[in-house]
Parts: C-alpha cells; structure tokens; sequence
C-alpha cells in the first residue's frame, strides 16, 4: 500500500471521527449534566437531515439548509425536552431507555409522514464539490477536507463556551453538583433545555453535513447513534475533551482496519478468505478497542472515577 | 387498526357482492415492510399488488396486510398469527431474504401456499425448495449474474466488486462471478448498513480496475454512488436494479446518470399489460412504479388466475394453476423453472433524465430465458 493512499485513508478517518463527534458531544453533555441516556439523539440527526434536505430543495441554498438543520433539530430539541425528557430526569435508566426509544420511533414515523417513504435527495454545493491536492501529492474532495474543518472549528468553540463562558461554568458545575447550583439560585431547568437543544442542534448539523454524501431517509440516524454511544464510552462520560479524542480514535480504527485487515490476513490466507475474515473483524475493532480501553480505565480516558 | 379497516371494506364489498359469489373468499395474508428505512419496497409491493386486485374487480380474494418492521422474529409471529387465527390460505409480501428464511419454510410445512414477490435466497431455491413455495419476482443471484454477463458483453477485462457482508451479499459477488470471465482488481466486503465509502474508494482508485461491479441495496446503494461521483474517478460502474429502482433514484440525482444496470423488468419493456400498469399506477398512486410495484402486480395476477382456475382447498389442482403462470405479466413471457423460480429475460438497463425525474431505459438483453444455478439441486 502507497504512502499516499495510507495518508488519504488516515484524513477518511480523521473525516469520520470528527463527524461522530458532532453526535457525541451532544449526547456526553446530556448523559454528563442531566444523567440522561437519550437514545432519541440519532433521531435528531435524521431530523437535521430531513430539514436541511427540505430547505435545499426549496430554496437551493445549501447554507440555508445548514441554518435549517441547526434549527429544526434545536427545536424539536427543546420541544421533546419540555414535554417528555423533563419528565425523566428523577427516573432510573431503564425508564429513561424506555421512553427516549418510544421517541425514536414517534419521530420516525412523524417524519415519513412528512416525507414520505422514499430517500431525499440533497446533494453537496458546488463550490465544495470536486477535489483539492494536497501537499505531498494527495488528492483528496474538497468537500470532505471543509468537514474535518468545519467540526474541528465546533470543538474549538465548544471549548471555549465550556471553560470561558457564564452558561458554560453553569454547565461544569451542574455536571459536579446539581442540587448545590439550584440552591444557589441558576434556574436549573432552563439550564437543561438550553443544554438539550444545544446538543441537539449538534446533532442535526451533523446530519445534515453527513447527509449530504450520504441518503436521507427514516432510520439513518440509529447506526450513527450506536457509534456515538461507543465514543462517549471510550472518552469517558461528561467529557467533551473525552469525546473529542474518543471519536478521532473511533474513526481512525475503523477506517484503517478496513482497509488494512484484509490485506493483512492476505499475506498468510487465501484471498476471498482473507476479504471475509479481515471485513468480519474490521467491524468488530471498535468494540475490541472499547473493551480494551475500559479494561485499563473503568471510567473512560477522560471520565472521572 | 388498518388490518380491521382493510377487512372490514373486503368484508363491505363481499356483503355488496351478494349471492352471486360462489363459495367463500380466498384469504392472503401480507406480511411485509411498511415502517422504517426499508419501507419503500414493502410499500410499492404492497400499492402493485392491491392495483391488480382493484384492476380484476371482484375476484374473491380478500388480503389481510402487516407491517413486519424487517424484523425476522415479529415477521414469524405475524404469519402464525394469519395462519392460525385469520386463516389465511396463501401468505406473500415479504421483501428481505432472512425474513424470507424464518417464515416460508415453516409456512409451507403447515401446508400453505407462499407467493413471494421480492426475496429469492438461494436456501429456498435449491435444497430448500418447497411445491407450495413460487417465486414471482427472481432468485438472489440471477440480476448479478446478468451483471457478469453484461460485463463480458462490454470488454471489461479487470473488475473491482464490493457488497455488504452478509449472505445475500456473497450470493451477489458470487453471481457476478460466475458469469463474469475477466480478472477481479479487488473483492471486498463492507459492513451492512454502512454508510461512508471514502476508504474503498481509495482502493478502488489505486488498484488499477477497468470497471466496478457492486451490491449496495438502498441507502447503502445512495451513499456509495454520490460519495464514487464526488471522487472523480470514471471507471464504469454496473450493478444490479437495487441500487437503481424508481424510488431512490431521485435521491441519487446526477450522479446515476448513465450507470448501467441490471433488472428482470423496466416501464419500457413493449407489451400492453406493461403499458397499462405503468399508466394506471401513475394515475393512481402519482409516481412512477418501481420493479418491486411490477413484482407485487405479477403476484397478484399470478395470485388471481390460480384462482379462476382451481379451489384453494384442493391444494394439487391450486398449485398446478399457479405452475401454469397463465397470466399477462408485466414481463412478458413468464414461466415457471422446476424449482418453482421464474425462467425470464434479464435486460441491461441505462440510468436516463426524463424532464426532471431520472429513470431507466433498457438498452440490451444480458441473459435469454435465464432460470437458475440451483434448480438442479431441488427435488420434489
């Protein structure tokens, strides 16, 4: 395998990962500060992509659509949050499990409803579209190298929010010590719905970039989910720093474990073999890698013990 | 809810039909795919198999219909369910292989009849064959095969082919393969349902491939065909109908136009049934039918003439009318090989603009009168 391919493959997964972490994040800052797990986050995604898909068909406009997935997304976030998610917060998690999966299919089929049965169509811009070269003689799509810049900006900002801000010190104290904020006067529930929907605007944002080069339809958005969960897990619960490099990792085994397992196990198998053997494990490498990670820390790398 | 509503008006219109009717309804429970991300087909099956019904007036059938979600498991319950309470003389409508796989067998040892009008897994085709089990729509493998054909027929000499892991996708590679004499430039599997292609189409750029064959049903299909336009790269690319049906080609815009694929039927093909399916499933549902909307119109035709001609209740002279196939299928000529899998013309499609909409036009004939790899193997 060339250089130049390797080094095409690791900026795929580098792409991948900062794509999960656009989901993740959302949902470590939701399960961190409210103690919520949200299955119905991958549903928020799909509806990122819907609206995005709607406005661009509308108006043409691909960053209209982009504005009209942040805001969808943030709405029917802060509307589920409102009538259902508030409901949860004192319940166990199987309660919690229960409900948000009840969301997942409400949403979906809301949104057939709306759409319709059959893919969307929306498509990248045009000024994103085709290929750059990149120092050393890569040539990679334009449109991909704007995503890993695009979700590399959004964790800055993140950061910065987080640890420079009012409502981000809110944030940090609310994940150590709920009742001890509420005593001190911050109204706790605003607090929590400007967080959801924060998150949720996240997660529609990432839908509706990844929807782009991928298919808008129902269900898109529970694959991408399952994946979230495992980033959130391997970078520990509540940390955005932890998601952040989680979902890299993520995106990086299991791109290159793709693409370096089959011909890995060809040097000493038969070849059809070896595709099916080396594809078998690839898709199980981010499980391995999780299980790995929570043998040597419980908590995650970034999660508090 | 909808199976009450749906018995209810068959129930209305038998009540209308009045005495004129002689003996008691055939009953057929549908079980297929009406919710989630694989609701398209179930749902164009599903509006072709009740517009042939509709066409065909009263022909005492009466169809209680089920979401099976794709899921196998709840696939089961519903189909004990209309075989054990609604008794149901014939069950069709399943559109995926594995949910195929936990219900025809069990259906057909209880002595029911099962139409299937999508999936075709190979299990069911050789060994596994059934007398009451007939395909309507083809076996698993018979599109790719037509695919290694056509790429024969076209020069390729070096392909690069990919499907999702799973067994449906291991028949398709093993389609293409079989009829396909060149040299394959790589062979991967890719995980089902996934969605980002960046990393296999590096390999399909460097590994020096005249041509690209792939399996990728629905979104899968969508997501590898944008992302392989996006690339630049300008190998041809051949693959089955799937990835090129009526209802996904409108998300995979601009960048299918010109694929070549492969289907058992297309809105093109010349004959008058054809014709007037495709008119009046566009009047009546207002868009264009699908292949899956074709194979739920063959099976209730099938379904129909079976019968006018023979009683439900006597199982040989009912399965003999079905074995006949005497009905005007959108396809043209149909018959039945000894495995009880349709013997049919596979023709090569090209993916075309018509005004706004993208569709297909048929552009050769990849494989005449094709039956099957295992029919040889099926006794009964």
């Amino acid at each position: 395998m060339s250089l130049i391919l390797l080094a095409e493959q690791v900026l795929n997964g580098l792409q991948f990962g900062v794509m999960l972490f656009l989901m993740a994040a959302g949902l470590t800052l939701i399960f961190g500060v409210m103690g919520l797990i949200n299955l119905a986050h991958g549903s928020l995604y799909m509806i990122g992509a819907f609206a995005a898909a709607g406005v661009a068909a509308a108006t043409g406009s691909f960053l209209l659509a982009l504005a009209a997935s942040l805001a969808a997304a943030a709405i029917v976030g802060g509307v589920i949050e409102l009538v259902v998610i508030r409901r949860l917060y004192q319940r166990d998690h199987l309660d919690q499990v229960l409900a948000t999966f009840a969301l997942i299919l409400v949403l979906s089929e809301a949104t057939r409803w709306a759409f319709g049965s059959f893919p969307l169509y929306l498509n990248i811009p045009p000024a994103l579209s085709g290929s750059v070269r990149l120092p050393g003689g890569i040539e990679y799509s334009l449109y991909r190298l704007s995503l890993i810049g695009i979700g590399l900006l959004i964790a800055l900002a993140l950061f910065w929010l987080i640890s420079k801000t009012r409502i981000g010190m809110r944030i940090r104290a609310g994940e150590n010590d709920r009742e001890m904020i509420a005593a001190l006067g911050v109204d706790i529930s605003k607090l929590y719905t400007v967080i959801f929907a924060l998150g949720a605007a996240l997660a529609g944002l990432s839908g509706a970039l990844v929807g782009a080069i991928q298919s808008v339809q129902v269900g898109m958005g529970e694959p991408v989910l399952i994946l979230a969960f495992v980033v959130i897990v391997i970078g520990g619960i509540g940390s955005i720093k932890g998601a952040l490099i989680g979902a890299v990792l993520v995106g990086l085994t299991d791109t290159l474990g793709r693409v370096l397992l089959p011909p890995f196990f060809a040097t000493f198998m038969e070849k059809s073999a070896a595709t099916t053997v080396g594809s078998s494990l690839s898709s199980m490498l981010i499980y391995i890698l999780m299980a790995a990670v929570l043998i040597f820390r419980p908590s995650g790398l970034y999660g508090r013990a | 809810m909808k199976r009450k509503t749906l018995s209810l008006i068959s129930a209305s219109i038998m009540a209308l039909a009045g005495p004129g009717l002689a003996g008691e309804a055939v009953k057929v429970g549908m079980i297929t795919t009406l919710s989630g991300g694989g609701a398209g087909l179930g749902i164009d099956v599903r509006d072709g198999f009740m517009l042939a019904l509709e066409q065909a007036g009263d022909s005492g059938i009466e169809v209680v219909i089920e979401d099976d979600q794709r899921k196998p498991e709840l696939a089961v319950q519903l189909a004990d369910r209309m075989i054990q309470s609604d008794k149901v003389d014939v069950l069709t409508g399943i559109i995926w292989s594995n949910l195929a796989m936990a219900v025809v067998p069990a259906a057909t040892a209880q002595g029911k009849f099962y139409l299937s009008p999508n999936a075709g897994p190979s299990a069911l085709a050789g060994k596994g064959c059934n007398e009451n089990y007939f395909n309507v729509a083809w076996q698993n493998d018979n599109l790719h095969e037509a695919a290694g054909a056509y790429a024969n027929s076209a020069g390729f000499k070096n392909s690069f082919i990919l499907a999702p892991n799973y067994p449906a996708g291991k028949d398709a590679l093993a389609g293409y393969k079989r009829f396909f004499e060149g040299d394959l430039a790589g062979e991967l599997y890719t995980k089902l349902g996934q969605t980002d292609y960046a990393a296999e189409i590096a390999q399909i750029r460097a590994s020096g491939a005249d041509s690209v064959f792939f399996f990728l049903p629905g979104g899968m299909g969508i997501s590898f065909l944008k992302q392989y336009s996006g690339s630049g790269i300008d190998l041809p690319v051949v693959g089955p109908a799937f990835s090129f049906d009526q209802g996904i080609l409108q998300a995979v815009g601009e960048a299918a136009l010109g694929v070549k694929n492969t289907s058992q039927w297309n809105k093109d093909i010349d004959n008058p049934t054809n014709a007037a399916f495709v008119e009046t499933f566009q009047a009546k549902y207002g868009r264009l039918p699908s292949l899956y909307a074709s194979q739920g119109f063959d099976t209730a035709n099938l379904l129909i003439s079976a019968v006018k001609a023979a009683d439900v209740h006597d199982a040989d002279a009912f399965r003999a009318a079905l074995k006949a196939a005497d009905f005007n299928s959108t396809r043209g000529d149909f018959a039945f090989g000894p495995n009880n899998h349709p013997i049919q013309d596979i023709y090569v499609r090209e993916v075309i603009k018509e005004g706004d909409v993208f569709t297909n036009k048929i552009i050769a004939t990849s494989l005449k009168q094709h039956s099957d790899a295992y029919a040889a193997e099926c006794k009964m």
